[in-house]
């Protein structure tokens, strides 16, 4: 569970946001929403500790966070295969039995992220969504009770992203994951997300995605 | 050409300079830091003339020198691009001081050419012995951290999402470089030490495709560069960095060519 009470960030004298009040429950299919640089990757930064906060409290349960971020820097030289990027998530062992269950685990999530026929391309030759792929694969690694997606499905197709979104809403309702999404697209918020947080006027108003209107994702500033 | 016992004495430093070297380079290319290798190496030149200015050895002056200042760089917050302008200003800075530093001790100028540009006959038995525990150390500490440093070093943003300690690592690694560069430059020299430390890894990282294998490839090319460059400045009365040189130099092309056709096949 996270909880936010009177949450507060600024970047020196610029306030991002103020005041927040928010809760998050274990097993939410969540979205985050609102304009470009209004604190979305902020917040979420803060609730994994990759960013301090300025004021107010902020409650994260202690659990495995999974992450995809919004922005990686993998170039075209980047020499990694996709599988070899996958596993540096991995934890050393000396163990030839976990060692076994790992590479299980490694093969099951390639297949169910449809990456096993491309294991062996270097990363920095796959397109946007392999890419997009990889980097959801290792952040189910170490089995997340939160997974945060920041953004993941932007440069992906129609196809792909259903698949990739079908295959995060099983693993919230088969394993209660909490997903938070944040994401442009209103289609997908409609489609997936049954609560959606919005940013607006440098706070967060909490909604129904009843309430989730087109006109959320076409303000500015 | 063993008959001898300073080649002796060259060949096993040069061996463990070149372990060293190949293992922390893989990390210095996936890290981007390049760049401060060669910052550092010059640093290590004016720590090495300071030491002997100082009356300490040089290799103790230019650990002190490159220790202290990539902890520094460790500290320092803010984005690497902002890092990289004001290291080179400190790196020019440093040049100057080895250099006055140098001819402040009244030491001939061979002490110096040796500093910068390496040698294989300066060096002593007990040096080697430091040496050796030297590499010894950097092997150790990447076997203690080689997981969560081959993370932060292929993927930083990853990694620090799932909790690592980034902050920490990028510290522990900064000092095996510094150590790395201090003891490469012995034979190689300071000047082009870092192309030991960046070369082979650069081009083990055209050839193959994981982090085991890139530190297979990148220690093997270093070795190999290290005694075909002895064995040919022994024959030839050369320096043994410009053998080096050119051979990881025409290891990278070569690396870099079999990419580029491996692209087209
Ligand atoms: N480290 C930082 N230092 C200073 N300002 C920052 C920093 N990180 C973000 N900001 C500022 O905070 C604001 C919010 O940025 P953030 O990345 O959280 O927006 P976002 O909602 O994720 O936008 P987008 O939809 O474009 O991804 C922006 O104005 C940005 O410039
Ligand atoms: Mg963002």
């Amino acid at each position: 569970m996270i909880e936010a009470k009177n949450l507060t960030k600024s970047f020196g004298k610029q306030l991002i946001f103020k005041n927040l009040n928010f809760r998050i429950n274990n097993g939410e299919f969540i979205s985050l929403i609102g304009p470009n640089g209004s604190g979305k990757t902020t917040l979420v930064k803060i609730l994994m500790g990759l960013e301090s906060k300025t004021s107010g409290t902020l409650n994260v349960a202690k659990q495995t966070i999974g992450y995809v971020p919004q922005f990686r820097n993998i170039d075209l030289d980047y020499p990694l295969s996709i599988e070899q990027f996958i596993r540096l998530n991995l934890k050393f062992t000396f163990s030839p039995k976990q060692r076994q269950l790992d590479n299980e685990l490694i093969t099951t999530i390639m297949e169910k992220t449809h990456l096993t026929q491309l294991k062996n391309r270097p990363l920095g030759l796959a397109s946007g969504g392999e890419k997009q792929k990889a980097y959801l694969a290792q952040a189910l690694l170490n089995e997340p009770k939160i997974l945060i997606l920041d953004e993941s499905t932007a440069s992906l197709d129609v196809e792909v992203k259903m698949q990739l979104m079908d295959l995060v809403q099983e693993l919230n309702q088969k394993y209660q994951l909490t997903v938070i999404f944040i994401t442009h697209d209103y289609e997908l918020t409609k489609k997936y997300t049954k609560r959606a947080l919005l940013f607006k006027n440098k706070t967060l108003e909490e909604l129904d995605v009843a309430e989730v209107s087109k006109k959320m994702f076409e303000m500015e500033g | 050409m063993f008959e001898y016992e300073f080649m002796q004495q060259a060949f096993i430093a040069s061996t463990f300079i070149a372990i060293t070297a190949g293992l922390v380079g893989v990390f210095v290319v996936s890290r981007n830091m390049s760049f401060l290798s060669h910052t550092l190496s010059e640093i290590g030149f004016a720590g090495a003339a300071f030491g002997i200015l100082v009356g300490i050895s040089p290799l103790a002056g230019m650990i002190l020198f490159t220790l202290v200042s990539s902890i520094a760089v460790g500290s320092l917050s803010g984005e690497a691009s902002r890092r990289e302008a004001s290291i080179s200003a400190i790196s020019s800075l440093f040049i100057g001081l080895g250099i006055l530093f140098l001819s402040l001790s009244a030491q001939s100028s061979s002490y110096a050419t040796n500093i910068l540009f390496g040698s294989i006959v300066g060096i002593s038995a007990p040096e080697v012995k430091q040496l050796l525990i030297l590499a010894l150390f950097v092997i150790f500490i990447f076997l203690i951290f080689y997981k969560p440093l081959a993370f932060d070093s292929f993927d930083h943003l990853g990694a620090q999402a799932s909790g690592l300690k980034t902050r920490l690592l990028s510290i522990i690694f900064l000092i095996t470089l510094a150590l790395s560069v201090s003891i490469g430059a012995q034979i190689v020299g300071s000047l082009l030490v870092f192309v030991l430390l960046t070369l082979p890894a650069a081009t083990a990282k055209y050839i193959v495709h994981s982090v085991p294998k890139m530190i297979l490839v990148s220690v093997g090319l270093s070795l190999a560069g290290v005694w075909i460059g002895l064995y040919l400045a022994f024959i030839t009365n050369w320096p043994v960095t410009f053998f080096i040189s050119t051979f990881e130099v025409l290891a990278y092309f070569g690396g870099l060519s079999y990419k580029n056709w491996k692209l087209t096949h």
